[in-house]
């Protein structure tokens, strides 16, 4: 199963470092991983995306509680969270090429971020499902270079107030 | 106060109330030597490597139930701490590390002995810390005590570089920690623990699986209450072992690879286990799948992260195990009043019965002396005395744990969860200078004893004098008898000798009392003229180089499936108990 950890750290030298040496110390996998500055200047936020079980989640998130610079760890159910993740796509068009792939762009509400003479750079922001199917659409048109930032994610404005599961163990 | 850096690092130790610390000078630490130099009222134990100086911190700590310090420079100074630092991490043992680290303009440029320590030490730490600022030393170092005995204690490292301790900064110790991310559970759930109690008062055969966590908590007494309050037997692990008297009639051993029958089958055979401070180690519980098959299990411990870790918990309680054993007790007393369960009297004559029938066995020596008639006879003579056990790691340590009873918590300190060889001799020192009124005894193996055998120097000049019982079988023993049990026969790389090197010459090189002990009948003596001695002495008991460990679980096999002594008509029957 995947799940999407929201984490809320002190921003301090090594951090990241430690969540990282976590994971890998206890053989969890990060599929994704995007760090960023919050509402408050000292503290970061990082989304964190993995496969594994249930329990392994609950063995994450309490092995993550207890790392010192951590202060709040919460999952992001799918039904209850907002996530986004922006891409950028280096694709070839060579001029007669452009208009189709532009219009095919429309539909995602991709942005034309750089133009080329035989090239150009489409900016996209949307659900990470968003981001797999217009990758699949430009792919035919030849990816030059392709960059995602790994999803962020909220809580729902109209979720319930996080975290619960851990709630009853502490 | 204006002040160097160097002197708040002694000012702030002094502060928490350090009274010795434990190290080993070097470059970047010099500025903080020197604060030692121009007077602390803290005691530096000079180590003659920084393992030792770690382990001795570690035996401190562990005799004392405070904070252990060691103290190292930069590079390999620092890498010669990280082995206690892991062995503190796996036995949850509170350690604050001070290194020196390169100034802060060479960071980076792989400058002389330059090494990213709290990058090394990052997956066996609590946390750590790299000063960048002078200003932050005592934060840090208020901080560094308060997280390394809050919670699950363990190790926290503290890296300074040489111009951190050099410059100048406006000393004040704050009364406070400001962490806000570490927040260790205060109480424990009041409806789990009238769950858990009702749990206990309606098992039939309840056992008390006790842990280390019950030492590191304080709450031995609160555990002994529960205990007879409830009429429950009581196993220790290697690293609960002193958390319950062993003499007491509800104590019922030590379970594991190396625990006796009983100690096994009466966990194996439960219908609840409470846990408390414990963490189903694999070397306790075996092949996990069938492990206490039976049993529901009560988890009691500080840390969330153990519940349900390997071991499903059907209540946990988590919180400091002070509180929650007591207001355990409280309401076990309750329910029984209220006429609910009762003490489980027939399971407990159950698990004599097994223990009568199942006794330690060990073939007496003929031309050979054994080791266990060794630990019977060191039983012996130390019974009513407060004496503090470390040991080494291989059979004796097992021997150790099998046949020392331990009657006080902090009397029995061993490497469980690394299983650091070389433990032993330092850990005793370190016990000394916090039990200087105690008589301080390292079982230690011959194979142990070779990786830090050189603090017998510190041992003699800094007047911190230990008893050293090597049980010599000139052997890598429990190697040995993994290659006779499961390679074959085949040994490989073992054979250490019996003679190379002279243990007592050896000692008496580093200013201690050697003896050298091969027969049954001097054993006594030897003790005798050691603990009598108030010296540091080495008695090397050249013991038979053949003898097994028994009985084993073997490494992932079921804890029922285990190796017996194969009985000869000599057989002996281990001082019964
Ligand atoms: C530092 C370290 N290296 C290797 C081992 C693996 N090991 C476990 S027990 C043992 C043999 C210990 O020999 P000795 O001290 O003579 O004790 P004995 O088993 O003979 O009583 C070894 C090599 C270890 N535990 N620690
Ligand atoms: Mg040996």
């Amino acid at each position: 199963m995947r799940h999407t950890v929201s984490v809320m750290v002190e921003n301090k030298p090594g951090a990241l470092a430690r969540i990282a040496s976590m994971f890998a110390r206890r053989g969890f996998n990060i599929e994704s991983l995007a760090v960023g500055p919050t509402e408050r200047p000292d503290v970061s936020h990082i989304t964190l995306r993995v496969d594994c079980s249930d329990r392994s989640l609950e063995q994450i998130q309490k092995q993550m509680h207890k790392l010192v610079n951590v202060l709040r760890v919460q999952e992001l159910p799918p039904d209850e969270a907002l996530e986004r993740e922006l891409l950028l796509v280096k694709v070839a068009a060579p001029p007669g090429k452009r208009a189709e792939l532009i219009s095919v762009a429309e539909v995602f509400n991709a942005r034309v971020a750089d133009l080329g003479a035989d090239a150009l750079i489409f900016e996209v922001v949307g659900t990470p499902e968003e981001l797999a199917s217009f990758e699949e659409l430009v792919r035919p048109h030849g990816i030059k270079e392709l960059v995602r930032t790994g999803r962020v994610g909220l809580a729902r404005a109209s979720a319930r107030p996080a975290p619960r599961r851990l709630a009853v163990l502490r | 106060m204006k002040m160097l850096g160097s002197d708040a690092v002694l000012r702030s130790l002094e502060a928490e109330g350090v009274d010795v610390v434990f190290g080993l000078p070097g470059g970047a630490i010099l500025p903080t030597y020197d604060a030692f130099a121009r007077g602390t009222t803290v005691r530096h134990v000079l180590a003659r490597h920084e393992q030792g100086a770690g382990h001795m911190a570690q035996g401190y700590a562990r005799a004392s139930g405070r904070v252990g310090v060691a103290i190292a420079t930069s590079g390999p100074g620092a890498t010669n701490l990280v082995t206690p630092i892991a062995d503190a991490w796996m036995d949850s043992t509170p350690l604050v590390c001070i290194t020196g680290q390169v100034r802060t303009t060479l960071i980076g440029t792989d400058a002389f002995q330059e090494c990213d320590i709290t990058g090394v030490t990052i997956p066996i730490v609590k946390h750590s810390w790299l000063v960048q600022h002078v200003a932050e030393i005592p934060n840090v170092i208020k901080a560094a005590f308060h997280i390394a005995r809050t919670g699950r204690s363990g190790p926290v490292l503290i890296d300074i570089p040489r111009d951190v301790q050099e410059a100048e900064l406006d000393f004040t110790y704050p009364a406070d920690v400001d962490l806000p991310g570490w927040r260790p559970p205060k109480r424990g759930h009041a409806k789990q623990i009238k769950e858990a109690a009702r749990r206990i008062a309606r098992a039939e055969q309840p056992v008390l699986y006790v842990g280390g966590g019950t030492l590191n908590a304080d709450a031995c007494d609160e555990l002994r209450e529960l205990a007879e309050v409830g009429g429950l037997p009581v196993v220790t692990t290697l690293m609960g072992k002193g958390a319950f008297p062993e003499t007491h009639a509800l104590h019922f051993g030590w379970p594991g690879m190396h625990g006796p029958k009983w100690s096994n089958w009466a966990m194996n055979k439960a219908d609840l286990l409470v846990a408390c401070g414990a963490r189903f180690d694999d070397r306790v519980t075996g092949k996990l799948a069938a492990f206490a098959p039976g049993a529901e299990v009560i988890h009691l411990d500080i840390d969330a992260a153990e519940i349900g870790k390997l071991r499903h918990a059907d209540v946990p309680v988590v919180g400091p195990l002070k509180d929650v054993l007591r207001d355990l007790a409280v309401e076990l007393v309750r329910l029984h009043a209220e006429g609910e369960g009762r003490r489980p009297d027939a399971w407990i004559q159950q698990i004599r019965d097994w223990r009568a029938e199942f006794p330690l066995k060990y073939a007496p020596g003929r031309e050979t002396l054994k080791p266990q008639r060794v630990m019977e006879l060191l039983q012996d003579m130390t019974a009513g005395r407060d004496v503090v056990f470390t040991t080494g790691v291989g059979q004796h340590q097992m021997w150790a744990m099998q046949y020392l009873l331990c009657e006080r918590p902090g009397s029995f300190i061993t490497s469980g969860g690394l299983g650091t060889m070389g433990y032993g001799i330092p850990a005793a020192v370190g016990a000394k200078a916090a039990r200087p009124e105690a008589t301080v005894i390292c079982v230690d193996g011959d194979g142990c004893f070779q990786m830090t055998c050189q603090e017998l120097a510190t041992a003699a000049l800094e007047q911190l004098p230990i008893v050293v019982v090597l049980i010599n079988n000139g052997y890598l023993g429990m190697v040995q008898q993994w290659q006779n049990l499961f390679f074959d026969d085949r040994l490989s790389h073992v054979h250490l000798t019996h003679q190379v090197p002279d243990y007592a010459m050896l000692a008496e090189a580093y200013g201690c009392a050697g003896f050298t002990v091969s027969a049954e009948d001097e054993v006594e003596g030897a003790l005798q003229a050691a603990l009598d001695s108030n010296r540091t002495s080495v008695i090397d008991f050249r013991v038979d180089p053949q003898e097994q460990c028994f009985p084993m679980i073997p490494a992932g096999a079921a804890a029922l499936d285990l190796i017996e002594f194969e009985e000869g008509e000599d057989a002996k029957v281990a001082r019964p108990l």
